[in-house]
């Protein structure tokens, strides 16, 4: 796979926007600790979601079960490790929801579709239950909510908003990059043909084990991470409740109003999720002035999500990203 | 076909023994045996439900026959499963067209590069010399199976969005990437017309030809492959009717009845 001078393009215009132009333009603390970290943490989490539904084809939901093993595997190895860098923990985070990943994509091997998915459930549900269960992983606290430690980084903190956002850009640019090169390689190809047609897949010799554990392996390494830097640098602390099942719907919303099998769906869905609540309590406070109960409006955040993913699911299947390619392709031809 | 072949006929490659197949009570496929030789195109006919797809679903591991041997090269085929029958040397197509549908075309003949492709996932995520370098090499080489089927044109169209004559070939073109050493083709022509048939003949005859490439085809078109086929075998009820050259096909009266639907007794 080769690189076209627009994906430079693309990705330097990316990198000078994240890196220079938001640095220098936002200076309210606000803008990063509400808007850029969640955001950056639950695109990159939707991108291991992607990667095992969009690509892989397998309905999977407990992207939160897998964060949550990444945030506490990221808390005890911090604690108990000493002196280990802070970009090891995260990877090592990574690679235990990975093991998770493995073992909870299991039952792809036997039942497939919406049964998929409510054994996936599973996942969800038994890492929260076995971090609440076991004092250890939470170090006998007993507050049940563990601040989480600082992030140091070659012996300086990073702790102001910006200083967290610049280590999460950077660990998400990476991830994003590798994602990107699997889906466009052969890693890619391999998942897309497990989804769809598997037995056409098996006949030219791919093992759909194999694939789909490896899928499923590379998605809950992604939610690791994910999840251990939502940890740090959103929520600074650790509480399994953060990661309930509500958090993986809405890894999997993201996923598919973003665009399913697109790594760029995942950034767009992300961002439509997180965004649109705070759109609409702005139009609330700012046009109606406060006329609209909060909780009316929470309520009609919920129902768009659900018109929008039933009209996304029947007209546009491949989400906002390919609205998106649409509408720059009619601007091209102009 | 008298004439000079670059791959002359040789021994069998491909033996099936005395195969069973049953799925509960139905039986698809009852103490068949015939063998297929090294280069040559060899045509299983039959009418509806004669065990024709089940035969090559047998072969390529899909189904597990319950009695019988498949011996593969000298190898007795037990245990099998598609992936590993991949591994060996068969590739297919299939009846109803198994194509990766929302991938280009270029896409899914570079899936039969699978096997010629062997970076692993950390190689392919960090785009390590070999994994470029192989990507680059599979990529040359469907680019000349998709020059070689016509198909330069719609080489990036996802193929869902094909007609179905132009699936077809993709698939064979899917199966002749795979560089396998036996080709099994589930009904190629299929709901083509006769120039389609006739322009999928070329290409069958012509891979026969230059790669020495081994053909197992299931096709109804009688005169296709009365012109094709080295030779026939004729499956009825599941079992083997008749087994031999064209010609001699043609004349066998047991094949005859079997066609115009004479009574059993």
């Amino acid at each position: 796979m080769e690189y076209t001078k627009n994906d430079l393009i693309n990705f330097l215009l990316l990198m000078i926007i994240s890196l220079l132009i938001i640095p220098i333009t936002v200076k309210s603390g606000y803008w990063y600790s509400s808007i850029l970290i969640p955001w950056l943490c639950l695109a990159l989490a939707s991108i291991g979601q992607q990667i095992v539904m969009g690509y892989a084809g397998q309905l999977a939901l407990g992207a939160a079960g897998f964060m949550a093993a990444g945030a506490f595997a990221c808390y005890n190895l911090i604690l108990r490790v000493p002196d280990i860098p802070f970009f090891v923990a995260l990877a090592l985070s990574g690679l235990i929801a990975a093991a998770f990943g493995i073992l909870f994509g299991l039952p792809s091997l036997r039942v497939r579709g919406i049964y998929l998915m409510v054994a996936t459930l599973a996942s969800q549900f038994f890492i929260v239950w076995m971090i609440d269960k076991f004092g250890w992983f939470k170090n006998y606290d007993s507050s049940g909510i563990i601040t989480a430690q600082d992030i140091v980084i070659m012996g300086k903190s990073f702790t102001s908003p910006l200083e967290m956002y610049l280590v999460i850009v950077f660990v998400v640019t990476v991830l994003t990059l590798l994602a990107i090169n699997m889906a466009r390689g052969s890693t890619g190809r391999n998942w897309m043909a497990v989804r769809d047609m598997d037995i056409a897949a098996e006949s030219m010799g791919i093992s759909l084990l194999r694939t789909k554990l490896q899928a499923f392996a590379i998605s809950a390494f992604y939610c690791g991470v994910a999840g251990a830097l939502f940890a740090f640098t959103y929520l600074k602390s650790l509480e399994p409740v953060a990661f309930d099942i509500k958090l993986s719907f809405k890894i999997l919303f993201m996923v598919i109003l973003g665009g399913l099998g697109t790594i760029s769906g995942a950034f767009i869905g992300a961002a439509f999720i997180l965004l649109f609540p705070v759109l609409l309590n702005s139009i609330g406070n700012n046009v109606f002035h406060g006329a609209i109960d909060a909780t009316i409006i929470s309520s009609i955040e919920q129902v768009v999500f659900g018109v929008l993913i039933i009209i996304f699911m029947i007209y546009e299947p491949l989400g906002m990203a390919k609205l998106w390619d649409n509408i720059r392709l009619k601007f091209k031809k102009k | 076909m008298a004439q000079e072949r670059r791959f002359p006929i040789g021994s069998p490659i491909l033996e099936v023994k005395n195969v069973s197949l049953s799925f509960g009570g139905v039986k698809a496929i009852t103490n068949a045996s015939f063998s297929i030789l090294t280069h040559e195109i060899k045509a299983i006919i039959g009418p509806n439900g004669a065990g024709k797809s089940s035969m090559l679903n047998c072969i390529n591991g899909i189904y597990q026959p319950q009695q019988g041997s498949i011996i593969f090269k000298n190898e007795l085929l037990s245990k099998v499963n598609p992936n590993l029958i991949a591994k060996k040397g068969i590739s297919r197509t299939f009846q109803n067209l198994a194509l990766f549908k929302r991938m280009s075309v270029l896409d899914n003949i570079l899936i039969g590069r699978r096997l010629h492709m062997n970076a692993n996932f950390i190689q392919v995520a960090f785009q390590t010399n070999k994994a470029r370098k192989e990507e680059i090499e599979n990529r040359k080489k469907c680019e000349e199976i998709i020059e070689f089927l016509e198909i330069d044109d719609i080489k990036n169209t996802p193929v869902g969005k094909l007609p179905y004559g132009l699936q077809k070939k993709v698939e064979l073109g899917r199966a002749l990437a795979t560089e396998a050493e036996v080709l099994l083709l589930d009904e190629p022509m299929a709901g083509m017309n006769v120039e389609e048939k006739r322009e999928m003949c070329r290409f069958i005859l012509k891979v026969n030809d230059e790669i020495g490439t081994t053909m197992v085809l299931i096709e109804h078109d009688m005169g296709v492959v009365m012109d094709i086929s080295d030779n026939v075998v004729v499956l009825d009820y599941g079992k083997t009717l008749a087994d031999g050259p064209p010609s001699e096909i043609r004349a066998n009266q047991d094949v005859i009845d079997a066609y115009l639907g004479v009574a059993h007794d």
